[in-house]
């Protein structure tokens, strides 16, 4: 017996926010809601950590002479912007914060499947970012984000064991995350929410956890190994003891490579929730999308050797690896086929998230096309560590990954805040982030291809005028992540309160209330509907079954 | 936080809020538990990796090593590593029977099995010490041309072993937590999930050793 019942308003009264207000209810919590919360605002803060760095490179790259740092202190710069933004940032992001707040609501669970293990996980993530900002406080590190020895081993003179053990430990927290969405989305679907029926989001989180749980443990072996051969001086990487430098960058690029895709493939799922909701149209070829995401992570574990074309290894490893490489813009440009597809003669509306999933689009697109570049074996040898390099995986990591962070935390933040963010100043700011966005990294493209390498201080002054422009550049970008972060604080207390469903859109996290009641379901919803049901009328009551 | 106080009567103590039926509870975790695993053993992954590379370059001081690695021994703590598995199976086997005193006799049996198999590796140990076999800290190679290479050799054993070691006192503890719930009789045959996990984790642990074994103690034997 199931019927359709209204939605008791008295529901809206207690929520996951204000159901207690101690420190203890947050810091001991095991709601997935609230560790999303202490997620977000963990990352934001290593988000600006890691942007005080990017600030400190572009400052430096104002003009041709090393002039305001020396090339020590550049180097250790650029390696904390890369380790910040990518372990404590880019990687956590999408999953630990959106994934971790809407999966189990998406698939009409009260939890994930193992909350205590992910409270854990968040503690780990703490502990890793306190070993790390405690390198950073203490001198810095300068190995490049990519721990290559010998600058980590016989060469090293900073702190990068601080560092590394930081990483390794971040890395079970990602484990952790990626174990308990696994078995989230196997096991707690509601009746109804069938593996065809899942939100795309949810699809391309399995397909980002499915790479955590392979991948990360080979970093924090890589990582143990490095370790422990500077401890015993026994050669496993150093080559003037017996090891295999080329070890080290196998072991480590079969992770790292694979982990460019925990950061981008959570983000596309934001973009096909995006796409659908303000097109009000079914997703364009849902099958294809979804299996996409998992094309994505299993090819991409067979690409690392890109990342090597010049360090030497056999030609048709090199070509291997190329081919590979080719192989999985297949499915990226599914993707982008598709949501092209979903807009096409769509009831397209220009709300903020919208703006970013346009951005998105636009700037994944030029960044997986140049990636394309760089995975032709003869192109690459010439723009291999060239600002080209730089340029394309920012398109990828800030153009794509962020742009979606960012759109999809303005889509969902009325369910997380229970308040509407201002739309105008939201607008102001997704245009000014994109603008600013190109003015930064466009230039660097230019200089790359011309021959300008990455990781230097100083640099020919022919190169200066697309410097500055790009200094320029992230000096707006940075304005445009500062206001998001002040209109969403201020929309905390100021903003107008959000209904259950604010944007129309489908899916079981616009049935509770704007923001969810602790245990999210009352009682477990019966799902009737396909995912995205825009094209035919959809009633946002939820059956209660049972 | 504010739990409905009703939900125990209606789920069971074992049964936690976000699940609906034990069944599922059971499945979570038995998932749960694999993709761990699955975990863990690409992170033994990266070890192997190294000891394959490193073997095919440096084939001939690898297979000099072998006279120094003590075959009876490694046969000795396989057999009782092997062992080990069979009375943690007789545990959870017991478990889902519900036989109190049979899980806490097998559970002592499993871990009195494992305390061996730790003696034994500290026997190894120090023995490799006393033979000037431990790179970075006392390194002595009699095949001055192998010194360099052997050490790898010998850095990779006590790091695979040394990692295994440690899941093994790991899961030591693990046992002596689930030999406590058993004693005070927390395990029925409606719920005994955490006998059946820990036994998955025991196994791998296990299944570890039978592939370093050949890989560490029998190379070159022949040769």
């Amino acid at each position: 017996m199931s019927t359709t019942v209204e939605r008791p308003r008295t529901q809206q009264e207690l929520n996951y926010l204000n159901i207690d207000y101690s420190w203890k209810s947050w810091l001991l919590t095991t709601d997935h809601k609230r560790i999303a919360i202490l997620y977000l605002v963990s990352i934001t803060a290593m988000f600006f950590v890691g942007g005080l760095f990017a600030t400190l490179i572009r400052l430096e790259l104002l003009t041709p002479r090393g002039d305001l740092v020396s090339d020590d202190t550049y180097n250790k710069f650029f390696t904390m912007h890369g380790i910040i933004m990518i372990f404590f940032f880019l990687i956590p992001s999408i999953p630990a914060v959106l994934g971790n707040f809407l999966i189990p609501i998406m698939v009409g669970a009260k939890d994930l499947a193992f909350p205590r293990i992910n409270l854990l996980s968040w503690y780990l993530y703490i502990v890793g970012a306190i070993f790390t900002l405690g390198a950073v406080v203490s001198g810095g590190v300068d190995t490049g984000w990519t721990f290559y020895p010998p600058f980590s081993s016989t060469y090293s003179n900073t702190y990068v064991m601080a560092t590394a053990l930081g990483v390794f430990i971040a890395g079970f927290s990602s484990i952790l995350t990626g174990l308990n969405f696994i078995a989230t989305i196997h096991k707690m679907r509601a009746p109804g929410m069938t593996w065809s029926r899942l939100p795309l989001f949810v699809w391309s989180n399995y397909a980002t956890s499915l790479i955590q749980i392979l991948g990360t443990p080979v970093l924090a072996i890589t990582l143990l190994l490095l370790a422990a051969e500077r401890i015993a001086h026994v050669g496993i990487f150093d080559p003037s003891i017996g090891g295999d430098p080329i070890l080290f960058q196998h072991l480590f690029w079969f992770y790292s490579h694979p982990a460019v895709y925990i950061m981008i493939l959570p983000g596309m799922g934001v973009i096909s929730e995006l796409v659908t909701a303000f097109s009000r149209k079914r997703i364009f070829g849902y099958g294809f999308v979804a299996f996409a995401s998992i094309a994505i992570a299993v090819i991409g574990f067979l690409v690392w050797g890109h990342h090597m074309f010049v360090t030497g290894q056999s030609l048709y490893a090199g070509m291997y690896f190329s081919l590979l490489s080719f192989a999985v813009a297949v499915p990226s440009a599914i993707k982008v086929f598709n949501w092209t597809a979903t807009m096409y003669r769509g009831s397209i509306s220009w709300d903020t998230p919208m703006l970013y999933a346009f951005g998105f689009i636009g700037l994944f697109t030029i960044g997986g096309l140049t990636g394309l570049f760089l995975a032709t074996l003869g192109l690459d040898v010439h723009v291999t560590d060239t600002y080209f390099v730089v340029a394309h995986f920012h398109y990828v990591m800030v153009g794509g990954m962020v742009m979606a962070y960012l759109g999809g935390l303005h889509f969902w933040w009325p369910k997380i805040s229970g308040r509407m963010y201002p739309e105008g100043w939201a607008k102001f700011a997704a245009l000014v982030v994109f603008a600013g966005f190109n003015l930064t990294f466009f230039p660097q493209f230019i200089v790359g291809y011309q021959g300008m390498p990455r990781r230097y201080h100083a640099y020919a002054p022919e190169f200066q005028v697309l410097n500055v422009l790009s200094s320029a550049g992230a000096s707006i970008l940075g304005l445009g992540y500062l206001i998001p972060l002040i209109y969403m604080l201020w929309s905390l207390k100021y903003g107008k309160r959000a209904s259950a469903n604010p944007w129309g859109a489908v899916g079981l996290e616009w049935t509770v209330p704007s923001p969810p009641p602790w245990d999210n379901f009352p009682q477990t919803p019966v799902v009737t509907w396909e995912a995205y049901q825009y094209h035919k009328p959809w009633q946002p009551e939820v059956e209660v079954g049972r | 936080m504010a739990v409905d106080t009703n939900l125990e009567e209606i789920h069971g103590p074992e049964l936690r809020h976000h699940f609906e039926t034990p069944d599922q509870q059971v499945e979570t975790s038995t998932i749960g538990m694999w993709t761990f695993l699955v975990t863990e053993i690409m992170f033994f992954s990266g070890m192997f990796a190294a000891y394959a590379i490193f073997r095919s370059l440096y084939h001939d001081a690898f297979a000099s090593t072998s006279k120094y690695m003590d075959v009876v021994v490694g046969a000795i703590n396989t057999a009782v590593l092997i062992c080990s598995s069979f009375t943690m199976v007789m545990a959870v086997r017991a478990a889902r029977l519900g036989m109190r005193n049979m899980i806490v006799l097998f559970l002592i049996l499993t871990m009195l099995l494992g305390l061996v198999f730790l003696g034994v590796k500290a026997y190894e140990y120090h023995h490799k010490w006393v033979e000037h076999l431990v790179p970075g800290f006392n390194f002595h190679y009699e095949e001055a041309k192998y010194e360099r290479h052997a050490a790898i050799f010998f850095f990779l054993y006590f790091m695979m072993t040394g990692m295994h070691a440690m899941h093994m006192v790991v899961g030591e503890g693990l046992l002596a937590t689930l030999l406590v719930m058993a004693w005070r009789g927390r395990f029925t045959a409606k719920w005994n999930t955490p006998v059946d996990m820990i036994g998955l984790y025991w196994h791998f642990v296990d299944i570890i050793w039978i592939f370093l074994f050949p890989l560490l103690y029998l190379i070159g034997q022949r040769a």
